[in-house]
């Protein structure tokens, strides 16, 4: 199976359960081309003996598409936080380090919860108010220019790495992340979304509110699907400002 | 029964769309999925959605997009359903749009169009080239908000297990494991909707996703319920060879231009910008003059097959042809294509805006799946099915952006039929109470005996067998002696999994004991298929048979039904015949 001899180190850093202690393991696999982080998962699977020769078992982490669409296999690698199914094992300095996103709770190795963003979503009313799925025809026209704002947005992928990132996203601020003011960007611009707008900036006011954003741009470098996240975030302070104001004067 | 409790199995576009259909409707869902919603295989799909609009003035229409339908499934699917189908797919495309996809425009501001494969009309709505993914956000958007409104309960990563049946084998309930704490837990429900999705954990390395074992379908089959057209398996022609799985290549870059071609000396090691236009041999342009690039998924597969493996043409000798876009403006390629010139950048390391990409068929989807009734209905009374996992729409061969539109219209019929369905029941009576207790008994018993198995197989190694022989004998080509031999292999992997040593086995999270539960499923399943192809002696949309060349209509315009023999513990077969009363078969040639 190996290829040149070559072999890969992989050092993950383990938790059996959410209050237990973590620690490390290493693994030595037989190099593989276009090996990347998963399929050396997948191998340790197969064959789950430490590179001490200590009987191990298989790793757990999130994973699904493998294709960086589904947001699931998010971890920190080297340090980083980014997807493990684009992490190719070539471009990466050895031993490979794997370890759970810092900020969310660990359920068990490499998973951790993070349902806090779908929670965010929902209180930000992050979809369009439809009348109903019955059929109303065709939605509002849209010039190409709009559907190329839109889209970059609508891609994003819930893998919470601009959250992971980002300074003030602790216990401390409960900052809601640049993940959802991105969402709010796009809700609000969509010419029926934009009816829930107040609705929308009312939700990133208060505590944990976008105030909260401290312009590290952390999460811009960190996301993988090159969502504008700043320019997101500069747009709706400025309406959620706006929004503050015309408050006091209708109150 | 005024506001019925419906279970909906999976949550991607099929499960998500009778989910909202339902909540719409005023009644309540449990809507179960292994991952969180968003995170559903239909992120995957990119090039888009079907729909005769007729937008580009080319005379579109509903008929034309369903003959090419039934035309391209080379007649095996029955036409009702697949006439509805079409005829629904305008006013979903609107839907859509409303609930605000951002599909690609027109200067005017209309919805842009392009071409697919099995047809002439530009008849594919598409967001990029993500579009399954922004379709299902969409979804996820409008039942997130159902679920703030309380009309749908979410059960994230929890596994469905197997159906409650009662004492008359109607179903009252499903049983269902939580994937962190490993509790086995019984749920109610008035009617259950199985939307689980594909099958290509199956066939080892394939384009789906993690989740895509089956093992729901195959559970259904195992209690009772027929299995249909299971040997009708997708081999996609453009896909990106990978270590832990295949990439999907989406058609769109055919549908926008892409041009398939190898040298025509074998072994050339040239770069291939360099390779003269004279000395590359564009195949499918020569082999199919009327559709070119565009010809079904089956069709263009054989083709890759056939140069690579006959003529000996593979690039450098290995098993892959050219996918070429440099002859397209960056820009166009940026604007209707990013998506996935991105993931073949990020995965491969070359841009494919100046260097032709390397691609080579892989297992895509299942055109089978468990039988349905016209009215998305499985043999199980109480259980619909809706999206790839049923069989209905794409008979032997599916078309290209087909999947969105069947998944989203069979959700669409089957969560008002469930409903329906529901309100017509008489309550069960406290008998029923025993069906929960001994169906939730005989899965936790299940569990115990795989815990305490003290063998010597590891799990993933039988998967990695399984896949690999399902692969090399019963995707692109398939031989009798071959396909009996793969039989064989499977009955001797599930009696190796009887010696299973699983490596963890701790109470939590355990990915691997969970695996190990789909993996039997896997294997009965797969002989479904294997069995399934042997018994069709002819060649029929995706099914390749050289021993049997031809379309046989005297004997094979059937749908296979299989379904589970408990004591023999394997499967018997049935045939039905197709409706054809819409549309007359016709020999289908490209």
């Amino acid at each position: 199976m190996a290829q040149n001899g070559k072999t890969v180190i992989i050092k993950v850093k383990r938790q059996a359960s959410p209050d237990s202690n973590p620690y490390w393991e290493e693994f030595s696999l037989p190099w593989k081309p276009g090996m990347n982080v998963i399929s050396a998962m997948m191998d340790i699977a197969a064959n789950p003996v430490t590179r001490e020769g200590k009987p191990s078992r298989p790793i757990t982490y999130d994973s699904n598409c493998l294709e960086e669409v589904c947001g699931s296999c998010a971890m920190r690698i080297n340090g980083r936080a980014r997807m493990a199914c684009s992490a190719l094992i070539d471009n990466l300095n050895q031993p490979v380090t794997l370890e759970p996103l810092s900020k969310f709770p660990v359920i068990r190795d490499l998973a951790v919860d993070r349902s806090v963003l779908f929670e965010n979503l929902k209180r930000a009313k992050a979809w369009v108010p439809i009348d109903g799925t019955y059929d109303l025809g065709p939605g509002p026209r849209q010039t190409p220019r709009q559907q190329e704002q839109a889209y970059p947005l609508s891609r994003c992928i819930s893998c919470c790495c601009c959250m992971e990132v980002c300074p003030q996203f602790n216990d401390k601020t409960n900052f809601v992340g640049a993940a959802t003011i991105a969402q709010v960007r796009l809700f609000n611009t969509h010419p029926t979304g934009a009816a829930l707008k107040e609705d929308r900036l009312h939700a990133l006011m208060g505590d944990g509110g976008i105030q909260e954003c401290g312009y590290a741009q952390n999460c811009v470098e960190a996301c993988p699907k090159d969502i504008p996240l700043t320019d997101a975030i500069s747009e709706v302070s400025g309406q959620v400002m706006k929004q503050a104001i015309k408050d006091i004067f209708t109150r | 029964m005024a506001n019925p409790k419906i279970v909906v199995v999976g949550g991607g576009l099929a499960g998500l769309s009778a989910t909202i259909k339902i909540a719409e409707g005023g009644g309540n869902v449990d809507l179960f999925s292994v991952v969180p919603v968003k995170r559903s295989h239909s992120v995957c799909a990119q090039g888009g959605i079907n729909a005769a609009k007729n937008l580009k003035g080319e005379g579109d229409s509903t008929w034309q997009h369903f003959d090419d339908t039934i035309y391209g499934g080379d007649f095996l699917a029955n036409q009702p359903p697949v006439k509805d189908m079409c005829e629904a797919a305008p006013a979903i495309i609107d839907l859509l749009d409303r609930m605000g996809v951002p599909f690609n425009r027109t200067p005017e501001g209309l919805l842009d169009f392009r071409r697919f494969g099995g047809t002439l009309y530009h008849r594919t709505a598409f967001a990029g080239a993500t579009t399954g993914q922004q379709l299902l956000y969409a979804l996820d958007e409008q039942v997130r908000r159902y679920e703030s409104e309380g009309r749908v309960n979410k059960f994230e990563t929890w596994e469905f297990l197997s159906a409650v049946l009662d004492a008359q084998g109607v179903c009252r309930g499903i049983c269902a494991l939580d994937l962190r704490s490993m509790e086995v837990r019984t749920f109610p429900a008035d009617a259950v909707i199985i939307a689980t999705g594909g099958i290509g954990a199956i066939f080892g390395k394939s384009t789906n996703s993690v989740v895509c074992t089956g093992s729901a379908q195959s559970a259904l089959y195992q209690q009772g319920a027929y299995y249909a057209n299971g040997e009708f398996i997708q081999v996609h022609p453009t896909s990106i060879p990978g270590d832990d799985k295949l990439r999907l290549m989406s058609e769109s870059a055919r549908g926008e231009g892409g041009r398939v071609w190898v040298p025509k000396t074998a072994g050339d090691k040239r770069d291939p910008k360099s390779i003269p236009e004279s000395e590359r041999w564009y195949f499918l342009e020569e082999w199919y003059p009327k559709y070119g690039n565009l010809v079904p998924r089956d069709v263009a597969t054989r083709a890759i097959h056939k140069v690579v493996y006959e003529h000996g043409l593979g690039i450098d000798g290995q098993p892959m042809v050219y996918l070429d876009l440099t002859h397209i403006d960056r820009a166009t390629l940026d604007r209707k294509l990013e998506g996935i010139l991105e993931i073949y950048e990020k995965f491969v390391g070359d841009d494919p805006r100046d260097t032709p990409m390397k691609i080579f068929p892989g297992m895509h989807y299942t055109m089978g799946g468990l039988w349905v009734d016209f009215k998305q209905s499985t043999s199980i009374p109480g259980i619909f099915a809706c999206g790839e996992c049923e069989y209905s729409y794409h008979g032997a061969n599916r078309l290209g952006a087909n999947s969105l539109v069947s998944c989203i219209y069979g959700g669409f019929v089957s969560g008002p039929q469930a409903v329906s369905y529901a309100k017509n029941q008489t309550k069960s009576d406290t008998s029923v109470n025993g069906a929960f207790d001994s169906e939730r008994k005989r899965q936790q018993e299940i569990n115990a005996r795989l815990m305490s198995s003290e063998g010597s197989e590891n799990p993933f190694r039988i998967w990695r067998e399984l896949g690999e022989i399902m692969t090399k004998d019963v995707t692109v080509i398939r031989y009798n002696a071959a396909l009996a031999k793969t039989d064989e292999k499977i009955v001797e992997l599930l009696e190796r999994y009887q010696h299973i040593n699983l490596s963890d086995k701790e109470m939590w999270a355990n990915t691997s004991f969970v695996f190990t539960r789909q993996l039997y499923n896997m294997l009965q399943l797969a002989r479904v298929i294997a069995q399934g192809a042997a018994l069709r002696n002819e060649s029929r949309g995706a099914h390749y048979k050289p021993e049997f060349p031809e379309r046989d209509d005297a004997n094979f315009l059937k749908t296979t039904k299989a379904y589970f023999a408990p004591d023999a513990d394997e499967p018997r077969f049935e045939f039905e015949p197709v409706d054809t009363s819409l549309i007359k078969p016709r020999p289908r040639k490209y």
